[in-house]
């Protein structure tokens, strides 16, 4: 079959099952959107950013477990995506990214709107492509897809030169790959597999830390099969929140520098770590000599580079955890802990999350307790980044599975906007709740036009404390309340905004308002936003200090010390 | 000879030919803060297929680290750490050194002993090739120091096993490295 270079990107993309396209045409690109009307099963979103097309396709792999798709044109428009490449590299998110290049004679010649976009994406992407022929397009896309979404997923980006989109070439689309220096180890080795048995057999005090590969192998049953059967308490890393149900009684929470007192202790306690699907990453570790040196550990995960990184394993599995996990399963036998079980119930009664608190302040917190008993934790969550993330980790109960989206390790403010957006049009039966700060929602809002426009019902949490209130918690705690450059003297009036954008928005400074304001969103039939006037100065706590151990922990003041 | 403790450590890939390929492994490098002591490139006896010889500076667990993250770049094929295994290693240099009625036939007798050879003379100078593993080279260049050494063009290390295949123990590794030192 002869066809342009254009039409071998769209049926191969129709080949690889995808069904959305977030994007912007451009110059170099547009003879690839010339051919979008031949393949009405494309559906394209027009965003407003660049960089909104690329959060929307990762959020929307994250709540699909399927690769996002993003397009944009050379120069300004590929160099837009970056922030967003970033952001589903260091969260291994399955993306493939098409960008248009200059012709390919001027390549190299600083052309308007050139860019090195591979260079650029090299060190950001798991893998990246200059295609400088149409016939080799077929196979690149295939290649692109396989990558992104086998072994530990990550963006991949093709970017094809405005000739070859036009070029004429036979079109065939290849059964087999040719990917010699790609094998990505599936099966744990089995050796490896009875040590890890062996040790949680002689274990009195394990703990599983389970992290985003639960998620990403949908080893959800096998997780709980393995936590039920040898009855170990369950901590989830930030991006491990909707591995392992928060209501279960084996759920001990989130660790680390915002984590929940009790989850840092049961890790500090433990005599065995299980660390499945995780990175060591030091928001959890803190000081890596002083972290968890009480336990021996077993670490699984998919990517040998992540194995001995950061903290020594005494047995490392490299494999898709979920056919590791079913292995190990049949090995492990069934035990009761009731003593070490108990002791971490009563390092949960010790330490709570938040005291009491007698009080008429409209606090994130209690905002966030509210939505997750109005959506009984059963709402998918997306969220910037700072202190409004990490009280949605906190304090909303997340009951089902893959659930929370956020960046996790790029720690992208802007990303709650356009990623919701995307993790919506993937999801369509679910509730989407975009849980913001307005430092970040004001880094991307624009993408409410696209919401409006394609009717996509995202509804959104505003949690407007008129500060960078992460930024002010550090320069509150370490820089003697010094408040450089965080406060928004004047912020845009969110409600009017809404309006202007063509969607419902609503105003909360009451903490009796909270309730009736989250079911008038949810009742509202389309994009919703409500402003959370909060209260300015609310720290996050706990708080482990950065490069420092659990040791270190600042726990909540009691409630008459707090606004001192 | 370097021994076994030497915080130098010899890696060898096989890579895709393709354009970029030595731009993604050197920003592998770069990015992950790894030292490259030299770094070698040349085709294969595979169509297709280059192989690189990394001298890389670091302890026992950053050179796997570098292992395990050049495994991971889609273009590296194969990796192999060298120097665990009995190996053969070599580098070419080319040195300029000052010389003059007075110092030639010293020169010269020095080049002898390091089976290097004289390649070009000119009235003030001569240029020397020497081959041998790093250390010889180090050792001839630092020789002909007290002579004025105006240029040294160096290749970076290339090696290859000594074909007794991967099983080796450990024992066998001494054994070759004193084979390896018996046959420079």
């Amino acid at each position: 079959m002869q066809l342009t270079g254009g039409q071998m990107v769209c049926e191969s993309l129709i080949r690889e099952g995808v069904e959305v396209i977030f994007g912007i045409p451009g110059g170099a690109i547009l003879p690839l959107y010339q051919t979008l009307p031949e393949y009405p099963k494309l559906r394209h979103i027009l965003t407003r950013h660049e960089q909104g097309a690329s959060h929307a396709a990762d959020g929307y792999a994250r709540a699909t477990g399927r690769p996002g798709v993003a397009f944009a044109t050379s120069g300004p428009g590929a160099t837009n995506l970056v922030t967003g490449i970033t952001t589903a590299f260091m969260d291994s998110v399955p993306m493939v990214i098409v960008t248009g290049q200059v012709g390919r004679s001027a390549i190299g010649s600083d052309a308007f709107q050139e860019t090195d976009i591979t260079g650029i994406t090299l060190p950001i992407t798991k893998h990246n492509y200059l295609v400088m022929t149409a016939e080799e397009i077929p196979a690149v896309i295939n290649e692109a897809f396989h990558i992104a979404s086998t072994g530990r997923p990550g963006p991949v980006l093709v970017d094809i030169p405005k000739d070859v989109f036009e070029e004429m070439g036979e079109f065939e689309y290849p059964e087999k790959m040719d990917l010699p220096g790609y094998k990505p180890t599936v099966h744990g080795h089995p050796n490896q597999i009875r040590k890890a048995a062996k040790l949680i057999e002689e274990s009195e005090r394990p703990v599983i830390l389970a992290g985003h590969g639960v998620i990403i192998s949908k080893a959800y049953d096998e997780l709980m099969e393995l936590a039920e059967k040898a009855q170990i308490p369950v901590v989830t890393t930030f991006l491990g929140i909707g591995s392992f149900p928060d209501d279960h009684f084996l759920s001990v929470g989130m660790p680390g520098m915002h984590g929940a007192a009790y989850a840092s202790l049961a890790i500090d306690q433990a005599d065995l770590l299980i660390a499945l699907g995780m990175r060591f990453d030091d928001r959890i570790t803190g000081d890596t000599s002083k972290f968890a040196v009480n336990s021996k550990k077993i670490h699984i995960d998919i990517d040998p580079s992540e194995i001995g990184k950061n903290i020594p394993v005494d047995v490392p599995i490299v494999g898709d955890l979920k056919l590791v996990l079913k292995v190990l399963n049949e090995r492990v036998k069934p035990t009761t802990r009731v003593d070490w079980v108990q002791h971490v119930e009563d390092l949960k009664r010790d330490h709570p999350l938040m005291h009491e608190r007698d009080t008429d302040e409209l606090l994130p917190q209690h905002i966030i307790q509210q939505l997750s008993e109005l959506t009984d934790g059963r709402a998918i969550i997306v969220t910037g980044v700072g202190q409004h993330q990490m009280w949605a980790a906190q304090h909303y109960t997340f009951k089902e599975q893959c659930s929370l989206i956020s960046s996790g390790g790029a720690g992208t403010m802007g990303f709650e906007v356009p990623a919701a957006m995307g993790a919506q049009v993937g999801r369509p039966d679910k509730v989407v709740w975009s849980i913001a700060g307005d430092g970040g929602f004001q880094m991307t809002m624009s993408e409410l036009a696209t919401l409006a426009e394609n009717k996509i019902p995202v509804k959104f949490a505003i949690m407007n404390n008129g500060f960078l209130g992460m930024v002010r918690q550090w320069q509150q705690i370490f820089y003697e309340k010094s408040y450089v450059a965080t406060g928004y003297s004047r912020n845009p009036d969110f409600v009017k905004l809404a309006d202007a954008f063509g969607i419902y928005g609503a105003r909360v400074t009451e903490k009796s308002q909270v309730k009736s304001a989250i079911l008038k969103a949810m009742e509202h039939d389309g994009p919703a936003l409500i402003d959370f006037v909060v209260e300015q100065e609310e720290n996050v706590y706990p708080m482990i200090p950065s490069a420092t151990s659990v040791a270190s922990m600042i726990e909540e003041p009691k409630p008459e010390e707090i606004r001192q | 000879m370097t021994t076994t403790e030497s915080p130098k450590h010899t890696i060898t890939a096989l890579v895709e030919d393709k354009p970029g390929v030595l731009n993604r492994v050197s920003s592998m490098f770069r990015r992950r803060g790894y030292n490259i002591a030299s770094l070698a490139v040349g085709h294969s006896e595979i169509a297709n297929l280059s192989r690189m010889t990394f001298v890389v500076e670091g302890d026992e667990s950053t050179v796997e680290q570098v292992t395990k993250n050049l495994h991971k770049l889609v273009d590296v094929i194969k990796v192999s750490d060298v120097s665990i295994q009995n190996c053969v290693s070599r580098e070419l240099a080319l040195v300029r050194v000052r010389a003059n009625v007075q110092t030639r036939s010293e020169i010269m007798q020095i080049v002898d002993i390091f089976r290097a050879n004289i390649v070009d003379v000119a009235p003030d100078s001569l240029m020397i090739e020497v081959t041998g593993d790093e250390d010889k080279v180090d050792s001839l260049q630092n020789l002909l120091r007290s002579f004025g050494v105006l240029e040294v063009m160096r290749t970076g290390t290339i090696a290859m096993d000594r074909g007794l295949g991967d099983e080796q123990t450990d024992k066998d590794n001494s054994s070759s490295t004193h084979r390896m030192e018996s046959g420079l």
